[in-house]
């Protein structure tokens, strides 16, 4: 990410406010990035065959790569789960039926967030439609980005056990930061 | 597929009064979805007043998980593809 932190350190931290037929928040240029940068290689990663576009090399560094065929990558399994747990018979066939209009679901919901977040940043205005877009394609995200920080448990503090010398340290303050983005964008939905 | 007439065991007198709604859809715990998103999904996706929405979610954080919707096993395989779009770990059991 090199110089990112320090740009970001600077940006204002604001999250979604409740606005007349929306929501509304603004994102600095490196922030719009990283969201762009991850939801993009969520999408491609859930995509398959599919490209979704615009995979930077921030998600490549996490690790997320374009092995949708393989059923044992941990992040396809967490963001396609099985519908069955002790019925491997029930889990395929629900799979079978169910799993490709899943991954176009979850795709969609990127493809609205990279529509409607500029590279540069800026003010991004969303509709009620839309804002659920953005809650499932951050909701994602953060799934991803807790199966490669190992979140596993409750009350341990997310990547807490993670060296600073690890590349994905890099990765836990966006991990926050997105939590604190897609709680906001809640609360300004309810 | 057949254009004859179907066979169709007509079931006796009586034999329909019990409904077959065995089935429910489990939402498991896990630590990265947030507790207000679950609780906003619950309402969303079921319909849930807010105080019912909160109360499955505190049961989904605080026993692992929480029975959300029960009837005929094809709506529950529906709930549990629409929880999955939202990213809530979600399976359909003939069991609570």
């Amino acid at each position: 990410m090199g110089g990112d932190e320090a740009d970001y350190a600077e940006a204002p931290v604001a999250g979604f406010r409740a606005t007349q037929g929306g929501v509304t928040a603004r994102f600095a240029a490196p922030q719009a990035r990283i969201i762009r940068d991850l939801v993009s290689q969520v999408a491609e990663l859930v995509g398959g065959d599919k490209p979704a576009g615009g995979a930077g090399d921030l998600a490549a560094e996490l690790g997320i790569t374009d092995n949708a065929a393989l059923p044992d990558d941990p992040i396809l399994a967490r963001l396609l789960p099985d519908a069955y747990q002790q019925d491997p018979e029930a889990a395929g066939e629900f799979r079978k039926y169910t799993e490709r209009s899943l991954r176009d679901g979850k795709v969609a919901a990127a493809m609205t967030v990279l529509e409607s977040l500029p590279a540069r940043g800026g003010r991004v205005r969303l509709s009620e439609a839309d804002a659920q877009a953005w809650l499932r394609a951050l909701n994602d995200v953060r799934l991803a980005l807790g199966v490669r920080l190992d979140v596993t448990d409750d009350f341990a503090e997310p990547g807490g056990d993670i060296d600073p010398d690890d590349p994905r340290s890099a990765f836990v303050w966006v991990y926050h930061w997105l939590a604190y983005l897609q709680e906001t964008l809640v609360d300004a939905l309810s | 597929m057949s254009l004859a007439p179907a066979e169709v065991d007509k079931p006796e007198t009586g034999q329909q009064a019990v409904p077959d709604l065995p089935w429910v859809t489990i939402v498991w715990n896990d630590p990265v979805n947030l507790m207000n998103y679950v609780t906003y999904v619950f309402q969303t996706v079921f319909g849930y007043a807010k105080p019912k929405a909160e109360k499955l979610m505190m049961d989904v954080h605080h026993k692992g998980k929480a029975v959300v919707s029960a009837g005929a096993r094809e709506s529950m395989e529906r709930d549990a593809e629409t929880l999955h779009g939202y990213g809530l770990w979600a399976t359909v059991s003939h069991d609570s």
